[in-house]
């Protein structure tokens, strides 16, 4: 009877709970900011809001808005797990082992690469374009508005999963990608490895949907006359990007589950011995990675060729140049992966191949820095706090293209993978490129969608710090990567003359932590000071595209009439020819999205059944599914109209006329 | 008002150039006391290496030191609080001229960097034997959890975590992992090259100065993974004969037991001789993988 109980639970038992004094203490803290939470909106009676608002809404700037608050915060949790890495190896010189034991830390930077690549990274870049994608197309919404909600609360239920591993269980030691055999139950019986396979594959499935979703947008939903050629560059690299999504994802779902079934079934397909071959997952992992990194990239190019010629005020320079170079680097993206495993003995051939492919990026990247910089020749520049972060990305990421070269020369890369030297290159493209790229869109956005503006100042300090720290984090470690230093070691003999280096780079990375201290403050002051900021002509900046045609922020609906395009920079053209964009008042009612409590459903049963899976608790698994199934057929298979709300035409008058005023008074 | 910001400016920017000039001088200090394994090499192919990586930051410099030069010019001159007259051509976004030249220098750059990348692929295969007049010397090399099996087959001894060997003397390589995966790389000689279970890598490396130097675990492999760092003493051949008739002389016998006693996850201290070796060890723990379908 007992046996069956046990059963019951799979491997779940009480002996799962944290016991580690700094886990417990993170658990504890995370549990106590949660409970603190509930009781807060219980007492301020905000459930019901939170409910109709927020959780069940299907409208493209509120799921960007959620995705960008739970980027943002697990960006502080992968920011405190870096911090907690970069005082390990900064004092971590043998005979000193460091504060914490091997499995922590190679916990925590397991854990870091996961949180910022899946859900910082991806979170960032589909908050934004689900914030201003449809609006620059002139459309009203996404193709797929419940879908867009599913995607978010697939993403979100990934994120749980990743963070319930801190209070149950434990995450995976076994690196950022869990290469096998070292992620197979042989060298990993724990549960960690399973929480990385499931809240990647939540999360995945939930981005698969995204890329279908903003790729059927741009496809579908332009306004008329906004031919592909003069959508804003953003929606190309955003179209790139989603078109790699849509290939890849497919290739880590199939990777993950295989993964999943050699765990939890003996099954044979990446194990040392059984006939497995590791080297496939290795292969496979990356045809999915090497991808994903240029998923997340080619957003934040969008950014910057927004940006640009917006604080220029001068056209883009080179669009049809840019579309191309975008669409080669989406297709070169395809033929890299093996660059991340030249040592694993592939013949001269195919590692040349390879080696080439690799550095043929570097040309329509290069392209794309020559047209910016451009868009900015014969200007008129504002160094706003977007500048700063375009500025520093220029200087940075070019550092990271030619180490990112040199590195695709495979007799070199026999010399540096797997070394700092690696570390130092992928965190110079990704922060300086992805990161810094995101961070000067949700500046140039955020009073779009708040309809007040971030102060200016501070957002500049906050940049100064990110980059000033980042190449004092960074810059040591190519230096460490030469002299011999692999990543992820726990402890290095004193004697070897490293702790130095390690020591500046703990303090590049404290600098990085003061930005986001500043940014926080940046959003604080910019609250309260919100009424000295105002937006009241939903273009603060003087800006191009379609978007700010909108009032700040824009009705539910986007536009009341849907513009009519005759050029690139449809709302920049109209400005100089004293037109409207937007041009009729004859109102006719609007249909949207309804609302729907689906998305959250079909996200908790994912979760459950994630949950049940890494446990084994095969009921519940099978529940969990039946119930998100179902509501996926319910929500599919009702009418149409039972899925949309009209707006009354006389209700869309009345909020243009007050934005006009508005207008007109500012 | 004008004039106090611009010595703001000036002071910022002075503060600014003090402070890199004080990092590049201490970065200077630094790397005169350490050695930089990877650009002062003591083997002949991670010399060839050090020049591609040489060769390759210069090309690349033909590209970035332009990008850095027209970035800080044209936002000096064309930022809008400069009040010096400039022009202004906010329609102007296309020029054949300018755009075929942007697409036509990475395009060359990169096709000479292609063609050494083809050349030294080839050149630097880890598979391919290096020529020399020596007579080569065979090190089978074993990845266990968590150190580093060392088996000279013709000598007829192994040794953990020490790996010594003959200068200018090409050393042939088989590696292989009794455990999950990793890579072998010694930064001063050259190449790494991964070590997996169930498959035997190889690898040519030959030292042509003597000297201590370290070896580096270079793929995660679990909690004893950053006590897998070996030493690699190349010495002249003299003291290499010394040396393996020393390890000749011990009485530790690496037979199937004793191996799979040190194969047992466990990280070891000092390291570990054995005067004789089970003929056909490296083979049996690559096959052992093998069978079992």
């Amino acid at each position: 009877m007992l046996g069956l109980f046990a059963g019951f639970l799979g491997r779940l038992t009480l002996d799962q709970l944290p016991h580690n004094p700094v886990t417990a203490g993170a658990a504890a803290s995370m549990v106590l900011i949660v409970i603190a939470g509930i009781i807060a909106m219980t007492y301020f009676k905000k459930w019901r809001w939170l409910w109709d608002e927020w959780l069940t809404t299907t409208n493209h700037k509120r799921i960007g808005v959620m995705y960008i608050i739970v980027a943002l915060v697990m960006l502080l949790r992968g920011l405190a797990d870096a911090l907690m890495m970069r005082a390990q190896q900064a004092t971590a010189a043998s005979p000193s082992h460091g504060l914490m034991s091997p499995e922590m830390f190679q916990q925590v930077f397991s854990a870091h690469g996961t949180i910022m690549i899946f859900f910082v990274g991806m979170g960032l870049m589909f908050g934004i374009i689900n914030l201003v994608l449809p609006q620059g197309l002139g459309a009203r919404d996404v193709a797929f508005p419940f879908l867009n909600a599913t995607s978010f609360w697939l993403f979100t239920a990934g994120m749980l999963l990743i963070n319930m591993s801190l209070v149950i269980g434990e995450f995976s030691a076994a690196g950022w990608l869990a290469y096998p055999p070292l992620s197979e139950l042989k060298y990993s019986p724990g549960v960690g490895v399973d929480y990385w396979i499931w809240s990647l594959q939540i999360a995945g499935i939930g981005s698969l949907l995204s890329g279908i979703n903003f790729m059927t947008t741009i496809l579908k939903m332009r306004a008329p006359g906004m031919s592909m050629m003069k959508i804003p560059m953003f929606a190309w690299n955003v179209f790139g990007s989603m078109v790699l999504v849509a290939f890849a994802f497919p290739i880590l779902t199939v990777t993950l589950t295989l993964l999943y079934l050699d765990r939890a079934f003996g099954m044979h397909f990446f194990t040392a011995g059984g006939g497995g071959n590791a080297m496939m997952y290795v292969n496979l992992i990356w045809a999915w990675g090497h991808p994903e990194v240029y998923i997340l990239v080619l957003p934040a190019f969008g950014v910057f060729s927004e940006i640009v010629p917006t604080f220029s005020r001068k056209r883009l320079f080179g669009y049809t140049s840019m579309v191309y170079a975008t669409w080669g680097i989406v297709f070169l993206s395809f033929i890299v992966w093996l660059h991340h495993f030249f040592t694993m003995g592939a013949g001269a051939d195919v590692n040349a191949f390879f080696g080439i492919m690799t550095m043929a990026i570097a040309i329509p990247t290069g392209v794309k820095i020559f047209n910016w910089l451009f868009t900015m020749y014969q200007g008129q520049i504002r160094f706003t706090s977007p500048m700063v972060w375009f500025l520093g990305f220029v200087f940075l990421f070019t550092i990271g293209g030619v180490t990112g070269v040199l590195m695709a020369v495979p007799a070199i890369d026999y010399q540096v993978h797997n070394s700092l030297f690696l570390v130092a290159h992928f965190h110079n493209m990704i922060i300086s490129g992805v990161v810094f790229g995101f961070f000067a869109g949700l500046t140039y956005w955020f009073p779009k969608i708040f309809g007040f503006r971030l102060n200016e100042r501070i957002g500049k300090y906050a940049a100064y710090c990110w980059i000033g720290g980042f190449a004092l984090a960074f810059f040591p470690l190519y230096i460490l990567g030469l002299m011999g230093a692999t990543r992820r070691l726990d402890h290095y003999d004193a004697s070897l003359g490293w702790q130095p280096l390690f020591i500046v780079a703990g303090i590049g990375a404290m600098i990085i932590a003061l930005g986001v201290g500043l940014q926080i403050l940046q959003l604080i002051v910019s609250i309260f000071q919100r009424n000295n900021n105002r937006d009241l002509t939903g273009d603060p900046w003087n800006a191009r595209t379609l978007e700010w045609a909108t009032s700040s922020p824009p009705p539910e609906y986007n536009f009341a009439t849907i513009p009519l395009v005759t050029e690139r920079d449809a709302f920049w053209v109209a400005k100089q020819k004293g037109t409207k964009t937007i041009p009729s008042h004859d109102y006719h009612p609007i249909q949207v999205a309804k609302n729907t409590s689906s998305g959250i459903f079909i996200g908790v049963a994912s979760f459950i059944a994630a949950f049940g899976f890494v446990w084994h608790i095969w009921w519940l698994v099978l529940l969990a599914l039946a119930g998100a199934l179902a509501t996926i057929f319910y929500q599919t298979l009702r009418e149409d109209e039972a899925g949309e709300r009209t707006i009354p035409a006389a209700e869309i008058a009345a909020t243009e006329a007050a934005f006009r005023k508005q207008k007109e008074a500012a | 008002m004008l004039k106090q910001k611009g010595q703001g400016v000036k002071k910022g920017a002075l503060l600014g150039i003090a402070t890199a000039l004080a990092i590049v001088g201490a970065t200077a200090v630094y790397l005169h006391s350490h050695t930089v394994a990877v650009m002062s090499p003591s083997g002949i192919v991670a010399e060839k290496e050090r020049h591609l990586i040489i060769i390759a930051l210069l090309l690349s410099a033909i590209v970035v030191l332009p990008v850095y030069v027209l970035t800080i010019l044209i936002a000096l001159t064309y930022r809008e609080t400069n009040k010096k007259s400039k022009k202004y051509r906010p329609e102007w976004d296309h020029s054949w001229l300018l755009e075929t030249v942007w697409w036509a220098i990475p395009i060359t750059i990169i096709g000479i960097l292609s063609v050494i990348t083809w050349q030294s692929s080839h050149a630097l295969d880890p598979y391919q034997p290096l020529s020399s007049s020596v007579k080569p010397v065979d090190v089978q090399v074993i990845a266990l959890d968590w150190k580093w099996l060392f088996i000279y087959p013709a000598q007829h001894i192994a040794s953990v975590n020490m790996l010594e060997l003959p200068v200018n003397t090409p050393i042939n390589f088989s590696i292989t992992s009794d455990s999950v995966m990793n890579s072998f790389w010694i930064p001063s000689l050259g190449s790494q090259i991964y070590a997996m279970p169930g498959m035997s890598s190889q690898l040519h490396l030959m030292a042509n100065k003597t000297g201590n130097f370290t070896g580096s675990p270079a793929n995660i492999s679990g909690k004893g993974f950053a006590d897998m760092l070996f030493t690699t003493k190349a010495v002249n051949q003299q003291a290499f004969n010394s040396w393996t008739d020393s390890v000749k002389h011990g009485s530790r016998y690496l037979d199937l037991t004793a191996y799979h006693n040190l194969a047992k996850p466990g990280t070891i201290s000092a390291p570990q001789y054995y005067s004789n070796v089970e003929g056909g060890l490296y083979n049996y723990t690559v096959m052992q993988y093998m069978g079992d379908m």
